[in-house]
């Protein structure tokens, strides 16, 4: 039997496992896959990570290593190399690795924190063949900066992703031309820093509203014909061009991976593709707690690790046995409110609520009401789906509500 | 002349409105704090970015690195030459020296490798 284990030894892992620890529950255990701890981290070699944690900007890397220094001198056990097949519902892990075979573990509480993964370009239909030199953003990533390899000279990205507008730059920097980012919406989802400091320091074009209609090349990418799409995001004919690459990157967004949530029958959201929790980020299954990329993509680190921080607290509070939810309010969203986290409050104690918005909406208010009144209000001059919101609630406000609804209201 | 700029210091991404006259600066506005200003002012006059790259290791791997402090923009493909004729000596720890002086930067390590 194990106190804490914890499924994942990225950003979010780290963080829940190093609270838990400073909270009081020793006995930690934070399961691996990967060879080393740091998650996508290790191959975001890229600057801007830490500003919101640690006032000043890291890499990847710098960012990863500032919690693993801390893990390792406090000596919280990790198992590396390490694959975890299966969590059930009373917290027993079954995970297999060299050293071990295959094991099994009881745990008073789990924290998953398995992390995200890229949208398969399966899921998009595009003519032609499936020749090589087509690859993920995050893939091309992984060859650049950790392999040392470039997978091609003049590249077409579809997608305008953070991870996209990244290694358009990377790409450059490393000698390959990237002659436009195609972007289906009429928006970028990626940060406008990355536009700017990405794109338009190298002349990279960026075509909103356009999209890869075909692929061409047989045993390599020899071309694409891009469009642009009307409201509907359908192809116009009259606006295709025909562009030569030998190779496609795509950037098409990120998928919690929570493969190991239904084996425990957590209740997932079909908005966030991850779990349904509370203020503890505590899921449906009492002391199975989700956290970081793998409970809703975020797009600062920074957030991923304090978010890893209330579910490290919360299971301590569990495994010591305070168990006791006294309430249940339900978050409900207006649509143009696309999803909240936590998407429950079941204690009385102020509540930070992370929410994404479904549109680009200038200068509107943020509303939070019991159903008949607005309890709460805040003006943004913009919001857009790229960049996630928040907003504190004291305790006082939702006292004696029986339900939240958050809604934007144009002004 | 007035020039619009989207500020890359934090996330937030704040869009910049500038007026200059000739090479100077007069009025910054769209900034939600001073740094926003700065940026501005150093980006009309001397544009400068950090570079993140990697560096060949003794032992064929790769080992993380950056500039630490920005250089000037322009500078950019001359130190990814630099950083790309650069064989690093194994082992690394994170912030050592890998390559001194590089238009006044230093590269260092952002990983260590033992
Ligand atoms: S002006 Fe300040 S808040 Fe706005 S992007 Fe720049 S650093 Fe961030």
């Amino acid at each position: 039997m194990r106190d804490l284990v914890i499924i994942g030894g990225g950003p979010a892992g780290m963080s829940a496992a190093i609270a838990a620890y400073e909270n009081g529950i020793t006995d930690v255990l934070i399961l691996e896959r990967d060879e080393n701890l740091g998650g996508i981290l290790q191959q975001c070699i890229h600057n801007g990570f830490g500003l919101h944690k640690f006032g000043e900007e890291l890499t990847g890397p710098e960012y990863a290593w500032r919690y693993e220094e801390k893990v390792r001198a406090l000596g919280i056990e990790c198992k590396l190399n390490t694959m975890v097949l299966d969590v059930s519902n009373d917290k027993v892990i079954t995970a297999t690795n060299a050293q071990d075979g295959i094991f099994q573990i009881q745990a008073k509480a789990v924290i998953l924190a398995m992390g995200c993964r890229e949208r398969s370009k399966g899921a998009l239909n595009i003519a032609g063949s499936r020749p090589a030199g087509i690859y993920s953003a995050g893939t091309a990533q992984k060859f650049v900066n950790m392999k040392g390899y470039l997978p091609g000279k003049n590249v077409v990205i579809l997608g305008s992703g953070d991870i996209g507008l990244i290694m358009a730059r990377r790409m450059t920097l490393e000698g390959a031309k990237v002659h436009a980012v195609c972007e289906l919406m009429p928006y970028s989802g990626g940060l406008a820093r990355n536009i700017e400091q990405c794109l338009n320091d190298f002349n990279i074009p960026l075509k909103l509203s356009h999209t890869i209609v075909k692929i061409h090349g047989k045993d390599r990418v020899e071309g694409v014909t891009i469009a642009k799409v009307d409201e509907r995001r359908k192809p116009i004919a009259e606006s295709e061009e025909y562009i030569p690459c030998d190779t496609i990157l795509f950037s098409v967004g990120l998928i919690p991976e929570n493969e190991l949530s239904k084996s425990a029958k957590v209740d997932l959201s079909a908005i966030t593709n991850g779990a349904v929790v509370d203020q503890d980020r505590q899921t449906s299954v009492e002391g199975i707690f989700s956290c970081g990329n793998v409970l809703h993509v975020h797009d600062l680190v920074d957030y991923v690790s304090e978010e890893a921080e209330i579910a490290g607290k919360a299971a301590v509070e569990y495994i010591n046995g305070n168990k006791d939810k006294n309430i249940l309010i339900p978050i409900k969203t207006d649509g143009k409110v696309r999803y909240t986290v936590p998407q429950t409050i079941t204690k009385e104690k102020d509540v930070a609520v992370y929410f994404r918005v479904s549109d680009i909406y200038k200068n509107v208010k943020v509303n939070v009401s019991d159903g008949n009144e607005v309890l709460f209000s805040k003006k943004r001059v913009k919001v857009a789906p790229g960049e996630m919101e928040s907003v504190t609630l004291k305790k006082e406000v939702f006292a004696k509500a029986k339900e939240l609804y958050f809604s934007l209201e144009e002004m | 002349m007035e020039r619009k700029l989207t500020c890359i210091i934090c996330p937030l991404g704040c869009e910049l409105t500038v007026q200059t006259e000739g090479k100077n600066v007069v009025d910054v506005k769209g900034n939600t704090c001073p740094r926003g200003k700065v940026y501005a002012e150093n980006e009309c006059t001397n544009p400068q970015r950090t570079i993140t790259s990697t560096v060949r290791c003794s032992d064929g791997g790769l080992v993380s690195v950056k500039t630490d402090k920005p250089i000037p923009k322009e500078k950019m493909l001359e130190c990814m030459a630099v950083i790309n004729e650069t064989v690093a000596e194994l082992p690394i720890s994170i912030g050592d020296v890998i390559v001194d002086d590089v238009f006044g930067s230093k590269i260092v390590a952002t990983q260590n490798k033992a």
